[in-house]
């Protein structure tokens, strides 16, 4: 009844059976899924990324932050994230089989040219969606591997400056980037292939399947055989896509749906940014058009490639030309196969680009510890994630620590970031600084003049080197236990965060420590403890080791309170201008291995 | 009828027809036409001189080594305090003289890495190398120019001992070194 009254109305019963009873020369065949495949994917996209809209939110500040959102605290998000991510890769791959599958058959011969190049504007749309799609979640990944993407744009002669100020909406990167690119993505271009899309399926109706012959079978209408191996496909496809969304958690690193790499830094360089793997072949391109001729690589070739497959109608005209086609496609294949290839195989054989993956990897796994909210993590703060690893002295700190310190110091033998520098140190090693085990090194005979302590330093010949050697060396049983003890209550007045444990229980034997420490062994001799002693020549041990004590040590170790005039070749950070004041906590905090924990960490696993 | 179709009157009513709806459509997105196109005129926070660090940060054997270059940024609606625009190389090439490059590779506009073991620098990206000095170390480097040096302010550095560096940067892919 309804049915009939709609059917009056609106002619839907006639729209349907023109849908549905299509007729197909020679029946149901598999090999014409892939345009039914491909309009699945993009109906995957539309959904999924309308749901990821309601959560997404474009700006410097909250685009990775929503992200992280959706992707860690929203139920299921990260499969949503998953689903749309790899079916953007789903969607790469099925056109290539559904252009493929077009050129053998010859299905782009008259009168189906214009649908011919319809597809190939869709291919270009659906290129640029991944592209656009890639920055959004606006970490260092996404973030360097556009910026290649628009300083190509901005390359181009005469106008590129102004193509690429348009395109990323200013001079640099920042909100506006993200508002652009996320209308790009999700209106521009969505729309503009679902008009592409209509008119697709239109004149593909309008002049039917293009039938491989021989014909196997009789006709046969679209319903049910076809729409049958059409569903099947799709649900191939989807099968496919979900399977990579859950991977992560099968193969063991514990990331589900889409990867997510540390919030984008513009002073932090990002050595693995790599675009998706279907651009590979357009980077590796690059790399051979040396100077000025990069425009071959980016553009002309590029360029000149699309417009042959463009006039592939016309060459396929005559048998001859169709071969010609037909073999254009698969040298082009080659083509970007072997140059994808390339890519991969010297980034594997790169040492650098896999620290870099690893360094990167690294990041993005402490900020996504930080950003969790309180208690498992910090939560983040309204000036964004960046702010939690810009803030983070376990991020900051091995960086600042290389920059500065490593050119004489060392930590743990290298150089704060695992590099071991080519020539000796030539100060101290400062792991685990003022830590009982490092004091107690400091202190016997045999460390005290090794390059890890004072070896390569001016005060190898000093009062405190001599008096390890001639003195604590010849301690009889109950002075070397006393100096146990002041090794004890020294290491206490650092407040190490990882010894606060041993500093509790140990009590007694610090305060007992303390007065070793002050009246038998000497050591007030030279050093202040606790008291003001204007003839006091080395540093002061009030403190020594705390964040407070560090922070001025580090600001300024000519004070006198410290080396004074005998300060070895140690700059004055602070007060020379060399480091800022929040760099030199940073640089404190770190030395004394003070970061932030979640609750559940293994406090010595977590200290590397 | 054949006459009335052809009659000045109706060729004029088709004319008016077509042109307004032309107009109907061409109006609405002309009216946004302006947001569109505001970034070509937007200010931009390059081109200022920035303090960058103290002379004495720069070690003597003439090792370049990165720098932050930390200041107010304007990024559209926002005013950022002290944060992270970008990072240069800054080198000592005499006692008393500083060389400054820009991070950005000139080819595509990676950040390029110092490597102190090889003395040179890498673009991660596309293998573009260059010396120490910025220039191009490698022929067959997709860049098409060396590094691109960055003025530094002289009576700063010489009366003060700090390092300022007027921040820019530079149109990529093009032999001729170009601000932006």
């Amino acid at each position: 009844m309804i049915i009939r009254w709609l059917d009056d109305r609106t002619g839907i019963r006639r729209i349907l059976s023109e849908a549905l009873f299509e007729n197909i020369p020679g029946g149901a065949r598999w090999r014409y899924v892939w345009g039914s495949a491909l309009t699945f994917t993009f109906f995957v996209q539309v959904v999924t990324g309308i749901l990821l809209w309601t959560a997404y939110s474009p700006s410097a500040q909250t685009a990775w932050e929503s992200v992280f959102y959706i992707q860690n605290e929203m139920s299921f998000g990260w499969l949503l994230r998953g689903v749309h991510h790899y079916a953007a890769h789903a969607m790469n791959i099925l056109l290539v089989l559904h252009l493929m599958q077009v050129i053998v058959d010859g299905a782009y011969r008259a009168p189906r040219e214009v649908n011919f190049w319809f597809g190939i504007g869709l291919l270009m749309l659906v290129l640029a969606l991944s592209l656009t799609g890639y920055l959004l979640p606006w970490d260092q990944k996404g973030y360097w591997a556009t910026k290649v993407t628009t300083s190509l744009a901005a390359a181009v002669p005469f106008v590129g400056p102004g193509l690429e100020k348009l395109l990323i909406g200013g001079a640099e990167y920042g909100h506006h980037t993200l508002t652009r690119f996320f209308a790009l993505h999700a209106g521009v271009l969505p729309a503009a292939v679902v008009a592409l899309i209509v008119g697709h399926i239109y004149l593909f109706r309008r002049h039917g399947v293009t039938a491989k012959k021989p014909l196997r079978n009789p006709d046969a209408a679209f319903w049910p055989d076809q729409v049958l191996k059409d569903a099947v496909a799709c649900l191939a496809v989807f099968a496919a896509v979900l399977f990579f969304a859950v991977e992560g958690k099968f193969a063991g690193d514990g990331h589900l749906g889409a990867p997510l790499a540390a919030p984008a830094e513009p002073s932090e360089s990002y050595a693995a940014a790599r675009p998706e793997w279907y651009f590979l072949f357009l980077f590796q391109l690059l790399k051979y058009f040396p100077g000025e001729r990069e425009i071959y690589g980016s553009l002309i070739i590029p360029g000149a490639v699309v417009a042959l497959i463009c006039l592939m109608p016309f060459i396929g005209r005559w048998r001859i030309g169709h071969r010609f086609n037909i073999g254009v496609m698969f040298a082009l294949l080659l083509g970007v196969g072997v140059l994808t290839f390339l890519a991969w195989n010297q980034d594997r054989n790169n040492s650098e680009y896999r620290q870099a993956v690893a360094a990167g990897k690294q990041t993005a796994e402490r900020v996504q510890i930080l950003a969790k909210p309180p208690p498992e993590g910090m939560g983040i703060p309204y000036e964004g994630a960046i702010a939690l690893l810009r803030n983070d002295p376990l991020t900051q700190g091995p960086k600042l620590f290389a920059a500065h310190c490593a050119g004489c110091h060392r930590y743990g033998g290298h150089n704060g970031l695992g590099t071991r520098p080519e020539e000796d140190p030539s100060a101290a090693d400062l792991k685990n600084f003022a830590s009982r085990e490092w004091l107690r090194k400091l202190l016997s005979e045999e460390h005290v003049d090794s390059d890890a302590f004072f070896g390569k330093t001016a005060f190898k010949e000093g009062k405190m080197v001599k008096f390890v050697q001639n003195k604590v060396a010849k301690f009889n049983q109950e002075e070397a236990e006393q100096l146990r003890k002041a090794v004890i209550a020294l290491s206490a007045e650092a407040r190490l965060p990882r010894q606060k444990q041993e500093d509790q229980t140990d009590f007694q034997l610090i305060q007992e420590g303390k007065d070793h420490l002050l009246d038998d062994l000497g050591c007030a001799d030279c050093h202040e403890f606790h008291f003001e002693d204007e003839d006091a020549t080395a540093p002061d041990l009030t403190g020594y080791g705390s964040e407070e004590w560090l922070v001025e040590m580090i600001w300024n170790p000519e004070h006198e309170k410290f080396y004074g005039e005998k300060n070895d070749r140690m700059p004055s950070f602070g007060s020379e201008g060399i480091l800022s004041d929040r760099q030199i906590h940073l640089l404190a905090k770190w030395l004394r291995n003070d970061w932030f924990l979640p609750p559940s960490a293994d406090p010595e696993l977590a200290a590397e | 009828m054949s006459a009335k179709k052809n009659s000045p009157n109706s060729d004029r009513r088709r004319f008016l027809a077509a042109g307004a709806a032309a107009l109907a459509g061409v109006l609405p997105p002309l009216t946004g036409l302006g947001v569109l196109l505001n970034p070509l005129r937007k200010k931009s926070n390059l081109g200022q001189a920035v303090r960058v660090t103290s002379l004495s940060a720069l070690p003597a054997d003439g090792v370049p080594r990165k720098f932050p270059v930390v200041t107010d940024r304007v990024d559209a609606w926002n005013h950022f305090r002290n944060v992270p625009i970008g990072a240069v190389y800054l080198r000592r090439v005499e006692e008393n003289s500083v060389e400054a490059f820009s991070v950005d590779c000139p080819h595509a506009g990676c950040f390029v890495e110092y490597r102190a073991a090889e003395k040179n620098y890498l673009c991660p990206c596309h293998d573009s190398r260059f010396h120490v000095d910025g220039s191009i170390q490698d022929p067959n480097s997709p860049s098409p120019r060396g590094l691109d040096s960055l003025e530094v302010d002289e009576e700063k550095l010489q009366s003060l001992n700090e390092v300022w560096v007027r921040f820019q940067k530079f149109q990529p892919g093009q032999a001729e070194k170009r601000a932006i």
